[in-house]
């Protein structure tokens, strides 16, 4: 029981008393708060203020018990560090006054006056319980033996949920809603839905309430539900946590990363480094404004900011010091926390330089790109801004970063909802979109056509238009350009017929979506039908119209149903994720034929890795039924059936593996706005057996 | 925080009380090992805690931790629902046999 002593260090003793208390000059690095031997060393850096000081709380408590002014003798360089000893390191909160010019035409913004968050603050406070503060992580989880899955990129299936709003709602039944324990408990539905990655919306501290709207009906406050306004890039977002309250947030999250590896489940971190919650000139300062704006921010030559992000500011990525920060915060992430990946918000932006101006070899990117920490992370473009620049599959990706593919978006709304012209462009994306990412294999293209920005699967097949009124913003704010078509409908209905179409709708793009090379990305909620009602821009929403209603489960279990099967057919086909390209072959009507005229609305192609794996995937999006012609499944092989959307559920889809044989192996019929799946097996394989073990009863 | 114990069979039943957190979470780390057989079972009553924070949940892993390097298995009891929660919320319940009572966890170490 007893450990071997260890050697005392002689740093371990204070050498002064400032404000009360004992410390002594502290260690530079690392940045940020850390216990040490007998206290806590704090560590701030600043190019462009003059002095700085210490501000210390005890938890919850307005004013500060202590101000500790930094020494001449504590500062290395642009570096403030002091050790404090003698603290209770769960009981205080710290934050930092800066001192310096205030001169907003040089781009300084000094105010003294203001208790500044740390920029490494690796814990905040639930602001539920007090002011929002920086508060001391311990930052000494016992992992056991988990580490990152170093899943094969090619090999996910991404499911994009938000952390909070997957279980808040009352019908998730957990015992912690929407918390990261929370999340736990549903880790078995993941499971046996059998995506084996999630990209939490952001987790990094932020504040939900900074919208300045209110519902134009009921005259709430609006929320900023989604998070895209980060406070503290090193800290987990305290209300997620079910002890948060207690300052466990950090083992709360840690916890659930440990879980969802233990069941296979990567997961990846939606990041938001393009700008902060502070805003311009009229926004609050909280941490970076008042340490150093002229760094952290592309500013213009007169001070002002440059908005490239649509929300205020620009965080100046390519600026040494800022670059150095996003490296030390994302190898905090992967190192501390384990996170196997990261998706970047707006992350054209991280391409600029100071001046907004495009880089041609972006030093943050590259930096990204070859980091040792960060070697076997998945890195993940949103390859745009919000001021025009789009770069999908020009994004500079070193062989290394993948991209949220907008072409893939739109091109298979198109096709889905029949537009002409769309057939050959829907070939090149199935394909993983060579024509954009050539010799980069298929993990360089996300495959989406939902994403928590827009309609979800349910209202892109029930709405012509959107439906913001509830944003506050008389339906000015979301995107006009949805490419969706209600079925012959606006909204809800009891038409059968438009219900059955829109339910066909649904499966055409999720099995057009899973038999694509390139990861695919699901959107939580989707495999159910979920709906906002319409609302294409949800950012705002705390409530029903965003949470995960889990009595979908029950109410569209077909549709689920065929969702997993779909996801297991992915699983069981490597040609579907990993290509080549080459490997698949075009048709049409006639086999070997395809159409690639304006008007065509049919496409097929055949995935051919062999016996053992080759697909054939059947498009038809014309309101009409067509009888296709089949190419030759390979030698010693017939075609069997694994989907047709048209089917009366059970039918749309089998079980992978024990699918019926095809009766009339020359031509198989696409029903009208259909997809069929066809998968090659041994003449007397898995159809016969799977007949008698299907017995008509699925599951 | 204060500690008290008693053998039963095999088992050394320690008992805390009070609050075990920052503050006194060390003393009460170097005072359980120091109750610790050398090798054995041992079950930590927690029924008479008042408050325990994260430094004190992290004694209990501490303890966990040398128990298993030092060779004697270590079971809880008598924890409180809040705690219970805690520790559930964040991971540290998976490390620990967790008893309803001193006579389940007498018995669920003795087995």
């Amino acid at each position: 029981m007893t450990a071997r002593p260890t050697i005392e260090r002689i740093d371990a003793y204070p050498t002064r008393t400032i404000g009360g208390f004992s410390v002594r000059a502290g260690r530079p690095l690392p940045f940020g708060a850390t216990p040490v031997p007998g206290g806590v060393n704090f560590s701030v850096y600043s190019n462009n203020a003059t002095a700085m000081t210490l501000v210390l709380y005890r938890a919850g408590e307005s004013e500060p018990m202590a101000e500790l002014p930094f020494p001449d003798s504590y500062v290395i360089g642009g570096v403030y560090s002091m050790t404090v000893f003698d603290l209770d390191v769960e009981d205080i909160e710290y934050g930092y006054r800066a001192y310096g010019p205030f001169d907003p035409e040089r781009g300084h913004r000094f105010d003294p006056s203001v208790v500044l968050a740390d920029p490494y603050a690796r814990l905040m406070s639930d602001a539920s319980t007090g002011p929002r503060r920086s508060r001391v992580a311990l930052d000494d989880f016992d992992w056991e033996d988990d580490r990152p899955l170093r899943l094969p990129h090619e090999d996910l299936v991404i499911y994009e949920l938000h952390a909070r709003g997957f279980t808040k709602d009352p019908s998730s039944g957990v015992s912690a809603p929407g918390t990261y324990a929370g999340l736990i408990e549903k880790i078995p539905y993941l499971r046996e839905l059998g995506v084996n990655c999630v990209e939490l919306l952001p987790i990094f501290e932020f504040d939900e309430n900074d919208n300045p709207r209110s519902h134009p009906v009921t005259g709430e406050p609006l929320s900023n539900y989604w998070g895209y306004n980060t406070v503290a890039y090193f800290a987990p977002k305290a209300s997620y946590a079910s002890t948060g309250r207690y300052g466990m947030q950090a083992d709360e999250f840690k916890n659930l990363v440990k879980h969802l590896h233990k069941a296979g489940i990567e997961v990846i971190l939606d990041v938001v480094f393009n700008h902060t919650a502070e805003g311009n000139e009229h926004g609050p300062t909280i941490s970076f404004k008042g340490l150093d704006n002229a760094t952290y921010y592309m500013l213009t030559p007169d001070g002002h900011y440059y908005n490239f992000s649509g929300t205020g500011n620009t965080l100046n990525c390519n600026n040494p010091v800022v670059r150095g920060f996003v490296l030390d915060c994302l190898r905090y992430w992967a190192s501390e926390y384990h996170i196997d990946g990261f998706r970047f918000d707006l992350a054209a932006i991280l391409g600029r330089g100071p001046d907004g101006s495009l880089l041609w070899n972006p030093p943050l990117l590259e930096s990204l790109a070859y980091d040792p920490v960060l070697r076997d992370c998945k890195l993940i473009a949103e390859a745009w801004d919000a001021a025009g620049l789009y770069q999908v599959g020009s994004f500079p990706n070193y062989c290394r970063w993948s991209e949220w593919n907008g072409r893939y978006r739109d091109t298979v709304r198109r096709f889905v909802k029949g537009d002409t012209g769309v057939a050959g462009d829907l070939a090149t994306r199935m394909v993983g979109s060579p024509d954009l990412y050539a010799q980069r294999g298929t993990s360089a293209t996300i495959n989406f056509v939902l994403c928590h920005d827009g309609f979800t699967l349910n209202d892109l097949v029930s709405y012509n238009e959107k439906h913001n009124y509830a944003n506050g913003e008389d339906n000015r704010d979301g995107d006009n350009n949805n490419q969706s078509w209600n079925c012959g409908h606006e909204g809800p209905t009891d038409d059968p017929e438009v219900l059955a179409l829109r339910g066909r709708q649904m499966r055409n793009v999720l099995m057009i979506l899973l038999a694509s090379q390139g990861v695919p990305m699901i959107l939580a909620g989707d495999e159910v039908g979920r709906t906002q009602q319409g609302n294409n821009n949800a950012y705002c929403h705390d409530g029903p119209m965003t949470w995960f209603d889990w009595d979908l489960v029950g109410r569209n279990a077909d549709l689920l149903r065929f969702v997993r099967k779909a996801i297991r057919f992915r699983q069981a086909h490597p040609v579907l994720r990993r290509g080549p390209a080459s490997a698949v072959s075009w048709h049409g009507v006639r086999p070997w034929t395809a159409d690639w005229s304006e008007g065509c609305r049919v496409l097929a192609g055949m995935f051919d890795a062999g016996a053992d794996d080759c697909v054939y995937v059947a498009a038809n999006s014309h309101w009409e039924g067509h009888s296709l012609e089949l190419p030759a499944p390979p030698a010693g092989t017939v075609w069997h059936v694994f989907a047709d959307t048209a089917a009366p559920t059970p039918l749309d889809a089998h079980e992978p593996g024990a699918e019926p044989p095809l009766q009339d192996q020359s031509r198989v019929d696409v029903g009208p706005r259909s997809v069929v799946v066809l998968v090659a097996h041994g003449a007397a394989g898995a159809g016969g057996q799977a007949e008698q073990r299907d017995n008509g009863k699925e599951e | 925080m204060r500690l008290s114990t008693e053998v039963r069979g095999d088992v050394t039943v320690i008992a805390l009380e009070g609050s075990l957190d920052s503050r006194t979470a060390p003393q009460a780390q170097q005072e359980i090992e120091a109750l610790f057989p050398e090798e054995g079972l041992v079950l930590l009553d927690l029924s008479g805690t008042t408050y325990m924070s994260s430094a004190g949940l992290r004694v209990l892993l501490l303890i966990y931790r040398r128990s298993q390097n030092g060779g004697a298995r270590l079971a809880l009891t008598g924890v409180p629902e809040e705690v219970h929660d805690i520790m559930a919320a964040t991971g540290f319940l998976d490390f620990f046999t967790v008893a309803g009572s001193v006579e389940d966890g007498v018995k669920a170490l003795t087995v």
